[in-house]
């Protein structure tokens, strides 16, 4: 279906309903080698239905997933892929190392034990038993199992969520050094800073749809406009009509504009309206873009 | 070796140690939790030396048939446990679907924790034979030993089938009561604890409904004792069993990825 030979999955018009709850809705992606997507969006957005249809955990009620042009559920794609998802319980009774075993024994050709845990940063817990270690040791032991297999493609559901910072940089280093061999990532987090120092891509979902799509710094220009708010008698439909504004709405006698050259729609407000007061213009981060974009879809 | 694979493997190649790995690990994390090994472990030894060796004053043909009753019995509790509730809980937790992603290989998981059953029956046989040999003077040629020994085992597929359909169904905190509604009232209807003749005559009757019952018939018959019904028909019956438990449950594990 694709004629890309370094896109390693797609999803094509995939739409997934739970009863009346639309999770998925016609949403197409694509991942290349060597990339991090980053999957933004609310809870219930439908980042880990994404997710789930690429790993072939669920079936799209219409459209396809697909990992290097074959079904996600097959044997020989889900041997070149890598999880760590959001609801596991690693059975508590087994040490590390055990476990890290029994992972790399499903791959016909894993990663060394020394290389594992040395990316991970478990090389102190491979004796411990799993249902002893801290919330933040099991996330990085399920990272480790997810890069046993020299995967070409990592699916990360959260991964950094109760790590500590110092744990949660190392593993940012990792996914560096991994991306560097080409593997490509797929990541949904909620720490916007994460999307922010690691993603090459940002699609961001919202009800089921991808609603922007870009890099780090297309997303941020999306609200690259700042947004300027004051309290004026001015007519806010004629402030819309204005060079470079985006917006301009009233609410009461306070007027918000969203404008991309700010300082000379400012000028233009104070000359115009000698009365104005409690003038504000703000500047979008990437928490603003996303906050935005998902404003603006819902 | 692959006998009850959902699926044959695409490839074979680098499979062998997936299977035995998860054997082994199964059986770990089985002596790692006492609160399981203990009673499944311990239970038919115990019973046996209460029921069949201390409480009937040497009567011998009792003690030989508890003998074979109780080697039946200790597959079921490691069956039941290990494919109800331990599946119903992995499948629930996300643990299963891990591990089929990531991915194992295809029957590994389910032929792990029948090598899993099959060992505790084992070890549990082993025990009962030794207390029978001393403590009971239970005598029996050499055969006979092996036959019992093999069906204790092999009577973990139907009880493993058994189990499955409530691990794939049940969730994770109703399958222990599930298992449990199953594992003591079946053993006892089945006349595992004490003949049938010695309980009211209805329950002699619908005793071919229980997999138990016929797994202890075939007990009783590679000893030599009465019993009702043939070698053949209840294989035949057992197979059968297990084959529709295996389809029913295939369907509930289908779901989970």
């Amino acid at each position: 279906m694709t004629q890309d030979a370094n896109v390693v999955a797609v999803l094509n018009g995939a739409s997934k309903r739970y009863g009346k709850l639309k999770a998925l809705d016609t949403v197409d992606l694509q991942v290349r080698r060597g990339e991090v997507l980053a999957l933004l969006g609310p809870n219930g957005a439908g980042k880990t239905t994404a997710i789930s249809l690429l790993l072939g955990l669920l079936e799209p009620d219409a459209g396809e997933a697909s990992l290097f042009g074959e079904e996600p559920r097959s044997l020989a794609a889900r041997r070149r892929i890598g999880a760590m998802l959001q609801t596991t319980a690693v059975p508590d009774t087994l040490q590390v190392g055990e476990l890290i075993a029994l992972f790399r024994s499903y791959y016909p050709n894993p990663r060394t034990v020394a290389d594992i845990v040395q990316l991970a940063g478990v090389s102190d817990l491979l004796k411990r038993r799993y249902g002893k270690l801290s919330g933040g040791q099991q996330r990085r032991v399920q990272f480790a199992l997810a890069i046993a297999g020299r995967a070409e493609i990592l699916f990360l559901d959260e991964p950094t969520t109760g790590l500590d910072i110092e744990a949660r940089e190392t593993m940012w280093k990792t996914i560096r050094t991994l991306v560097g061999e080409g593997c490509a990532i797929v990541l949904t987090t909620h720490y916007l800073e994460e999307a922010e120092a690691l993603a090459d891509r940002i699609a961001v979902l919202a009800r089921g749809r991808i609603v922007a799509e870009g890099s780090v710094a297309q997303i941020r220009a999306r609200v690259a406009q700042r947004r300027i708010r004051c309290i004026s008698a001015m007519d806010a439909q004629a402030i819309a009509q204005w060079p470079t504004v985006r917006s301009s709405r009233s609410e009461g006698d306070r007027i918000e504009i969203v404008a991309d050259d700010a300082e000379t729609v400012v000028r233009r407000l104070l000359a115009e309206d000698a009365a104005l007061s409690e003038l504000e213009v703000q500047r979008a981060g990437l928490t603003e873009a996303f906050v935005e974009i998902t404003r603006e879809a819902a | 070796m692959n006998t009850i694979a959902i699926s044959a493997p695409a490839s074979a190649g680098g499979s062998l140690p997936a299977y035995l790995l998860e054997a082994k690990y199964e059986f770990l994390r089985l002596l790692r939790t006492p609160s399981f090994a203990v009673p499944t472990l311990m239970f038919p030894p115990l019973f046996f030396l209460l029921f069949g060796l201390l409480l009937n004053h040497g009567n011998a043909g009792a003690a030989q048939y508890l003998f074979a009753t109780y080697s039946v019995f200790g597959v079921i509790a490691p069956s039941l446990f290990g494919f109800g509730v331990a599946v119903a809980i992995e499948r629930e937790k996300g643990w299963l679907t891990l591990k089929r992603v990531a991915p194992m290989p295809p029957g590994a998981y389910l032929l792990a924790k029948l090598v899993m059953a099959m060992t505790c029956a084992a070890i549990i046989y082993l025990i009962l034979a030794a207390m029978a040999y001393t403590l009971g003077g239970v005598r029996l040629p050499l055969a006979q030993w092996l036959a019992l020994g093999a069906v204790s085992v092999g009577g973990a597929l139907p009880m493993c089938a058994l189990g499955l359909i409530i691990g794939s169904r049940a969730n994770a905190s109703a399958a222990p009561a599930f298992v449990n509604l199953i594992y003591l009232p079946m053993s006892f209807l089945s006349g595992l604890w004490m003949p049938l003749s010695m309980l009211p005559h209805f329950l002699a009757q619908v005793a071919p409904l229980w997999p138990a019952w016929h797994l202890g018939q075939l007990a009783l018959m590679t000893t030599g004792q009465a019993t009702t019904g043939s070698i053949g028909g209840h294989l035949l019956w057992l197979a059968a069993f297990t084959a529709i438990c295996f389809a029913i449950a295939r369907r509930g594990l289908a779901r989970a990825g």
